[in-house]
């Protein structure tokens, strides 16, 4: 059905399509609405699900955790503070291979306060072992979370999903939204592990180096695997329902000189700046990150490339800069830029392009910077 | 009392245990949940408490376990000393992970006791917000914390549940401050079912284990477990210990059904005339130098808490 919406009630009309068994919600700006849309939900009867009102983000967690690992499909959603706040958590869901989805709405961390987009929160949990992708739009917010159900409980993955969406700039804008009748794309919840009183087991128990290293090798062939299972599950999504995904958006690339790489909606905004700079006659090309974990194998051979990190890791650079100099061997020019919400626009990023410095990191409008 | 706190107040589901069949310990199920050769210290009467618990409970139970000394006494990869699923959770999540399990089972249309078994550092310190969540939603599952007075699983430190003068490794000149008076924390809330246990009187605990259990809603217990090496005292003298923290009124025995309060048999007589404080306090190295001032106050404190309860469940207010 089209209709209109904003990314916060894209991932709840999601999250009903998906049924899930248990809802644990704690209220944050800017992901509040997504929690409030599913209690109306809820309590309309329009989605059949127990819908727990914790009392912090880190019980948000441990609850999805308790209901994941009894035996229902569980989602839950935050932000900034409130994923941090849950970090203990957010590794033990991917430890315990519990199948969760978790939408985060990106926002900054305090101090001082700022409820505006920022990367930085998700960045945080990068090496928990939760998948993660970025949106770009309200329908891809929407498209996202029904996928991330289906990856997340493939077998073969068995790890928690986070769908990330830009504070306010995605999770606050109304775009056109087309929700689908989802028929039996995701299958009925199958835990392989899931508590069993005929057969008990224990979960979790003090365990010896050896096991828990055989434990985390686990973890990171389920994530090698997932790249594979998510080209499969968004193939199937393309076929099913005519939009089609990949590990990158690329916009104009083949024949580009210089590719603009960035995240969530400064990845739309980028295709804008693309262009006009090829109106300029400058040959650039953007290509939007989506999935940050697994990190995907991109190909950037012969360009040149500018990255802008809506993020950073004190002391080190721009979070994803660094990826793609490690993964690619590319020397990006490093941009940061929109940190706290700090405005965009696709004429800031042509700039970037127009002068840019490989090899060098500039904070934008920043005129000390190194 | 009011019923409140969201707690599912249903008293059709009260069903009187049957107190004729449990009237002495070979009353008690000969099916074991907890087996032999755990991790547990010599004397160990927190593991004594969770045999009779799962006794209690059967077979189709899950037990939830935050950080504590059951963490290590369950047993190591791949072997294990427990007979129902043991979900172990993170220090201060038990309640809230037992809050979505609680819920997950019941989507699926099961009857499955929930029952988280937690310390006292993980009750009333790192816990208390995950589990007052819990009960002001009104969570059906049993809360059960096991309270040795101390970070046991760590190497005895204080918790919020250490009582005064008492001395742990981050305590060293004695504890200043009171026990933490978890129960009116709990009270509180108004939950359905509360009581307090202690390792000493198994039968006491396993009937109200299944009192618990009959009844819908979020249900606590909070057991008193002496502790050998923490308390310091020699481990054949552990079952002593918790009778004579009864005895002395130092520990009181009673339940409170919709908040109506019932003192349990050992202490109403122990209300009435307890034996001397010193008793219990002498025995225990923990104690050991206790200043005339502390032993006072501590002195001052146990009495203080049988008039509360005794001048309560006289109806004085």
């Amino acid at each position: 059905m089209l209709t209109i919406g904003t990314g916060n009630k894209a991932v709840a009309a999601a999250v009903k399509a998906a049924k899930p068994g248990v809802v644990a919600a704690y209220p944050i700006t800017p992901q509040t609405e997504i929690v409030e849309q599913l209690a109306e939900y809820v309590t309309t009867g329009e989605l059949e699900s127990r819908y727990i009102p914790v009392e912090s983000e880190h019980s948000a967690m441990a609850a999805c955790i308790g209901a994941s690992a009894g035996g229902v499909r569980t989602f839950t959603a935050t932000s900034s503070h409130g994923l941090l706040y849950m970090h203990e958590m957010v590794h033990w869901a991917a430890g315990a291979r519990l199948p969760i989805v978790m939408a985060n709405v990106n926002r900054a961390l305090g101090p001082g306060w700022n409820t505006w987009a920022e990367h930085t929160d998700a960045f945080s949990q990068r090496d928990t072992g939760w998948l993660q992708v970025f949106v770009g739009t309200v329908q891809e917010a929407y498209d996202a979370t029904l996928m991330a159900f289906k990856i997340a409980e493939d077998e073969r993955v068995l790890l928690p999903v986070m769908v990330n969406l830009d504070g306010f700039t995605l999770s606050h804008i109304m775009q056109s939204l087309e929700t689908v009748e989802i028929g039996d794309f995701l299958p009925a919840y199958h835990l392989p592990h899931a508590i069993d009183t005929e057969n008990p087991c224990v979960y979790g128990p003090m365990t010896g180096p050896a096991d828990y290293f055989r434990f985390r090798w686990d973890i990171e062939r389920s994530m090698r695997d997932a790249k594979g299972v998510i080209a499969d599950v968004e193939r199937e999504f393309a076929e099913r329902f005519g939009r089609s995904y990949g590990p990158t958006e690329d916009y104009r690339c083949e024949d580009a000189d210089v590719i603009v790489v960035a995240m969530g909606t400064l990845g739309k905004e980028a295709e804008v700046a693309v262009d006009r700079l090829r109106d300029e006659g400058i040959k650039a090309g953007s290509m939007r990150l989506r999935w940050f974990r697994p990190f995907p194998d991109l190909d950037l051979s012969g360009r040149e490339v500018v990255v802008i990190d809506r993020d950073y890791s004190f002391g080190f650079g721009g979070v994803v800069a660094h990826s793609i100099r490690s993964k690619t061997g590319i020397v990006p020019y490093s941009v940061i830029a929109g940190l706290g919400g700090q405005e965009v626009t696709y004429n800031d990023i042509a700039d970037f392009v127009r002068n840019r410095h490989p090899g060098e990191e500039t904070w934008f409008g920043v005129s000390d910077h190194v | 009392m009011p019923g409140g706190g969201g707690a599912k107040l249903s008293l059709q589901m009260v069903t009187n245990v049957d107190e004729r069949s449990v009237n002495n310990l070979s009353a008690i199920p000969k099916e074991e949940y907890l087996y032999k050769c755990t991790s547990a210290c010599a004397g160990c009467s927190s593991s004594l408490c969770l045999r009779y618990v799962l006794k209690a409970a059967g077979p189709d139970t899950v037990l939830v376990v935050p950080a504590c000394c059951t963490s290590v006494i369950q047993g190591i990869y791949p072997g294990t000393a427990m007979n129902v699923p043991v979900y172990n959770i993170a220090f201060a999540a038990a309640a809230a992970c037992a809050s979505g399990l609680s819920d997950a089972l019941s989507a699926r249309g099961k009857e499955t006791n929930v029952i988280v078994y937690a310390g006292d550092g993980g009750t009333v310190d790192i816990g208390i917000q995950s589990l007052s969540g819990a009960f002001e939603r009104g969570t059906n599952f049993l809360y059960i914390c096991y309270d040795n007075e101390a970070y046991g699983n760590t190497g005895m430190q204080r918790s919020g549940s250490t009582p005064l003068g008492a001395r742990t490794t981050t305590t060293p000149g004695g504890k200043r401050t009171a026990k933490k008076d978890l129960d009116r924390i709990v009270e509180a809330h108004n939950p359905p079912y509360m009581a307090t246990a202690c390792s000493a009187y198994p039968l006491d605990l396993y009937k109200k284990v299944k009192k618990a259990l009959s009844i819908e809603g979020p249900k606590f217990i909070h057991i008193l477990a002496p502790c050998p090496p923490g308390w310091r005292y020699p481990t054949e003298k552990t079952v002593e210990m918790g009778k004579l923290a009864v005895k002395t009124g130092t520990w009181i025995l009673y339940e409170r059904e919709f908040g109506k309060l019932s003192i349990n048999g050992p202490s109403k007589a122990a209300m009435r005339k307890p034996a001397p404080l010193e008793d219990y306090i002498n025995g225990q190295g923990r104690f050991k130098n206790l200043s005339p001032e502390i032993a006072s106050e501590i002195r001052q404190q146990v009495e203080r808490n049988i008039q509360r309860l005794s001048r309560e469940e006289a109806g004085i207010c």
